[in-house]
């Protein structure tokens, strides 16, 4: 049997040895309780397995050309990540509960927080969360906890899948849960003023939001902190190698999706969350949190801290209910982000930035295309108008050989001409060309 | 050993960024942009190579050693399903294709699997239907816990309340009152496992539920598990089975049949994808079929033609917990496990995890003290013996021994109901001999905590560090080289 090392000779030996049958192993469970049915396929060889899945596997299209974003980004992998992960005593391992065994896994995630704090310029991380939506969740809820009070502003400009999970986490709970409709492609300065009050525990945004456009929170910063509330920021931690740090803008709490940073886009998972805060905040952050030490004869060594805060320790009272997170994910980006160094990651924003600004002005000579927004700046996605339905228009580019971007219809009204083009430094300008020339053909 | 940032030389660089080929430069205005460059280690790829490698060796997985960490069902991840999670046209297709018109058709193999191991568990508990989407076991128990909440708004319920039993997983409680539930506990009862009549008492007209582990966290299936379910109903509350111990009767019995209404699968557990030391994992969920309606959207269905959707047409949903279809990659390797085992095999996991237990748990319980002294299912409870307590020496030590014998140690101090608890979880996928040689080392440290007690207080020896201060981590907090 695969993967179950004792031979059935051996089971016998075991069973005689311990003086008991299979069955009276089992004959706790009363008889009417077992499985009246158990109708699966019989097993399969690893060869057949292998071919029946690759055949599975070729019914993907890889073969687009992706200019697909909206938070979850096609960029380049070293081929030293994938191997240094790959590597046993990482992958098969668990939470670190035993120090002794764990210091790699320790120190990585040290590190990783680390990484992240001088990434966004905060003071303090934790060891990850399972994906940028979960993140903000997380950190509206964190905002709660620290603030005492029940009001939540986010700024439709708010990744729209992220939103939509925070409707669902937040149904069951006495939160109050308002949205502003961003202005030319930012955040509504205006509205969100309005609606924070004295009861409101934070504002949510975004940096670059979902449109791709970028700005500095910085006044939005000292007005939230006047009313005694907190900002959230989440970003994408690519950008960073070139925009404003939401650490530099007064942000109090920072979430990001980090799947950019080495991870392939895989169909929805695993990606991975990030978190860092003001250090004042830190005991009311949710999730793992690694800190350094000593050990008895004087050695530096790494450690799981402030477990008071968690599941484990504190049930109904916990910061979270998080238990397992996203390491292998987390170490992912700390090896990448490591690869790529201060000069390679500010490199890779920058020809995102430029490609992207390529692009744009390349599409942007096609006579029917409009931009959608006046906002001036934008990372690596931009919104354009098309003349007619946006989805119609990508369908027929999938024709084409592209994945030329994301219809906004589905998350935003009025914005049914509206698709959302990303563009990352692994697009070529021939693609970028190709693509204008396939859209100009369509419209 | 350095950090990686303390190895950093200016100047150094791994990886080389592809010359830039088009002609726009983007220049940010000044407050927009980035004042100082993080500050990333500067290395070579030989640099980093070896920090990591350093790392690795400092690690322990399971391809390491024998891992009995119990409820964590630390069991032998085939390397076939790494293989398949690489192949291109799982790993490189974007999330947002199939929600793209026409998209679905060229996502037509991702889309299979999730259809397919979703028709697979569903088989495996006996459950109508299941959400891929949650990314863990604990996001499973808040995503059960939000379906809950959405099934008792519907009809119209006032309720408050989830009881729990004092022995559960720490997640457990702390996702009922994530989910906006008081929670009530319930004590273990004189067998190790919850007594009906002390649920009973707790259950009022408010209580929206009940989360159980069965088998529980001390190995021990409860035989009035169905009775309890029952009880439960009869005040219109839900049933939530944390699917954390499956591995103990997997093709043997199925949580539905026990009276469960959902039900959560750690897949990284059961179905053996890689822990990835503390993540990522899986925790698919599963319901009867009257709650099919609150599963989270989108769900993955079979047209008539034989293609695959995603459908979104859910007007109950409790809406999304997770941004698309799950922890897809992990969801393919259980799905990869499933196949290769088949029926049989899976019957066999439940054997082999319940027979290595036993096996251990019977030449262990004369020299340590057995939590409950019955027949357990994949794990049990130890603790350390009347006369090693005498000698000062704690499950802690014990533990730290162990490692110095090139085995890492069961979970310690949990469940908490048990003094100086040791958890011990073997798996089916470990040989006899290794679990003689655990026995061997487990013993021979029963001797020495008679003999020389104080050389088990000053284990490990054999590692990097030994017995860190957590206190003063706690205290003279450190989280970040800035």
């Amino acid at each position: 049997m695969p993967f179950i090392s004792n031979t059935p000779e051996q089971q016998k030996q075991m069973l005689a040895d311990i003086g008991l049958t299979m069955d009276e192993l089992f004959a706790d469970i009363p008889a009417e309780l077992m499985a009246k049915s158990f109708d699966l396929p019989a097993g399969a060889s690893e060869q057949q397995v292998r071919e029946r899945l690759a055949e599975l596997s070729d019914k993907n299209s890889t073969d687009l050309i992706c200019f697909l974003g909206g938070g979850f980004y096609d960029h380049f992998i070293p081929a030293a990540v994938n191997s240094i992960i790959s590597r046993g005593e990482f992958y098969t391992a668990y939470t670190p509960y035993q120090p002794e065994l764990s210091q790699g896994t320790l120190q990585a995630i040290y590190e990783f927080q680390s990484a992240i704090c001088r990434l966004t310029e905060m003071e303090v991380a934790n060891a990850s969360l399972y994906d940028g939506g979960t993140a903000v969740y997380e950190a509206m809820m964190m905002a709660l906890r620290i603030t005492g009070r029940n009001k939540v502003v986010i700024d439709d400009s708010v990744n729209p899948i992220y939103r939509v999970m925070i409707h669902s986490y937040t149904r069951n709970l006495r939160i109050e849960l308002e949205e502003t409709h961003c202005k030319d492609g930012l955040a509504n300065r205006e509205q969100i003023l309005d609606r924070v009050d004295d009861q409101t525990a934070a504002v949510i945004l975004q940096n670059p939001n979902f449109f791709g456009c970028i700005e500095d929170f910085s006044d939005i910063a000292a007005a939230v902190h006047k009313k005694g509330a907190l900002l959230i920021v989440s970003c994408y931690p690519i950008s960073l190698g070139i925009l404003k740090t939401p650490g530099a803008m007064g942000a109090d709490i920072v979430t990001g999706e980090g799947q950019s940073l080495g991870m392939p886009v895989s169909f929805g998972g695993p990606y991975l969350g990030f978190m860092a805060s003001r250090k004042q905040y830190v005991h009311k952050m949710p999730g793992r949190i690694v800190g350094e030490t000593t050990d008895k004869i004087g050695r530096r060594a790494y450690v799981l801290t402030l477990q008071a805060r968690e599941q484990h320790i504190r049930r109904d009272k916990a910061t979270s209910n998080i238990c397992s997170n996203e390491a292998l994910c987390a170490l992912t980006a700390l090896v990448y982000l490591s690869l790529l160094g201060k000069e390679g990651l500010k490199a890779t924003a920058q020809l995102c930035a430029d490609k992207a600004s390529y692009a744009y002005q390349r599409l942007m000579k096609i006579s029917k295309v409009q931009p959608h927004f006046r906002a001036k700046w934008f990372f690596n996605e931009f919104v354009l108008d098309l003349p007619c339905e946006a989805a119609g228009v990508i369908a027929k580019l999938i024709e084409e050989g592209f994945a030329a971007g994301f219809p906004l219809s589905r998350y935003y009204q009025g914005m049914e001409n509206s698709m959302l083009i990303c563009v990352t430094e692994k697009r070529t300008k021939q693609q970028i060309g190709m693509l204008a020339e396939a859209l100009e053909s369509v419209l | 050993m350095k950090l990686v940032f303390e190895k950093s030389i200016p100047g150094r660089r791994a990886v080389r960024t592809s010359p830039s080929d088009v002609p726009t430069t983007m220049k940010l205005d000044g407050d927009l942009r980035r004042q100082r460059p993080a500050e990333l280690p500067e290395l070579s790829e030989l640099d980093v190579v070896r920090h990591f490698t350093e790392l690795s060796r400092r690690n322990f997985g399971v391809d390491s050693n024998f891992y009995p960490l119990g409820s964590c069902t630390m069991k032998y991840n085939p390397k076939v399903a790494e293989l398949v999670a690489s192949y291109p046209g799982f790993a490189h297709v974007h999330p947002l294709l199939p929600q793209l018109r026409m998209g679905g058709m060229l996502t037509q193999g991702a889309l299979r699997v999730l259809y397919e191991t979703d028709i697979l568990l569903r088989e495996i508990t006996g459950m109508a239907g299941f959400t891929m989407q949650p990314l863990a076991g604990a996001h499973g128990e808040l995503t059960g816990m939000m379906i809950m909440a959405a099934y008792h708004r519907d009809k119209g319920n006032e309720k408050t309340t989830v009881l729990i039993p004092d022995s559960a997983h720490g997640t457990n409680p702390a996702s009922a009152a994530i989910a906006g539930y008081k929670v009530l506990t319930i004590p273990t009862g004189e067998k190790g496992v919850v007594d009906p009549k002390a649920v009973k008492k707790l259950l009022t007209d408010e209580a929206a539920g009940l989360m159980l582990t069965c088998p529980n966290t001390l190995g021990l299936f409860n035989p009035q598990i169905k009775e309890i379910c029952d009880l439960i109903h009869s005040v219109d509350g839900l049933t939530y089975y944390d699917g954390a111990n499956l591995n103990a009767i997997v093709g043997k019995a199925r949580p539905s049949d026990f009276g469960f209404d959902i039900v959560h699968l750690n897949l990284h557990k059961t179905f053996a994808t890689p822990h990835g030391g503390g993540g990522p994992g899986a925790g698919p969920v599963g319901v009867k079929e009257n709650l099919l309606p609150y599963l989270p959207v989108s769900i993955v269905t079979k047209r008539d033609d034989g293609t695959y959707t995603l459908e979104y047409d859910r007007p109950k949903s409790i809406g999304y917990v997770a941004p698309f279809y799950g922890n897809f990659a992990v969801i393919l390797r259980a799905y990869v496990y499933i196949l290769m085992l088949g029926k049989d095999g899976l019957r066999r996991v439940a054997e082999n995890a319940v027979l290595n237990a036993n096996y251990v748990k019977e030449k262990l319980k004369y020299c340590y003290e057995l939590a409950f002294d019955r027949v357990c299912k994949h794990e049990f409870v130890l603790s350390v013996s009347k006369k090693m307590a005498q000698n000062g020496v704690r499950a802690m030590d014990v533990a730290k021994a162990l490692i110095d014998k090139g085995f890492h140690p069961p979970t310690v101090y949990f469940p908490t109901i048990v003094n100086e608890a040791m958890m011990v979880e073997p798996t089916e996928t470990e040989s006899k001999e290794t679990l003689d040689a655990f026995v061997s080392a487990m013993i021979e440290i029963a001797k020495q905590a008679q003999t020389d007690p104080d050389k088990l207080k000053s284990a490990p020896t054999t590692t990097p560090v030994c017995r860190p201060d957590e206190t003063a981590a706690a205290r003279n907090l450190n989280i970040a080289s800035l």
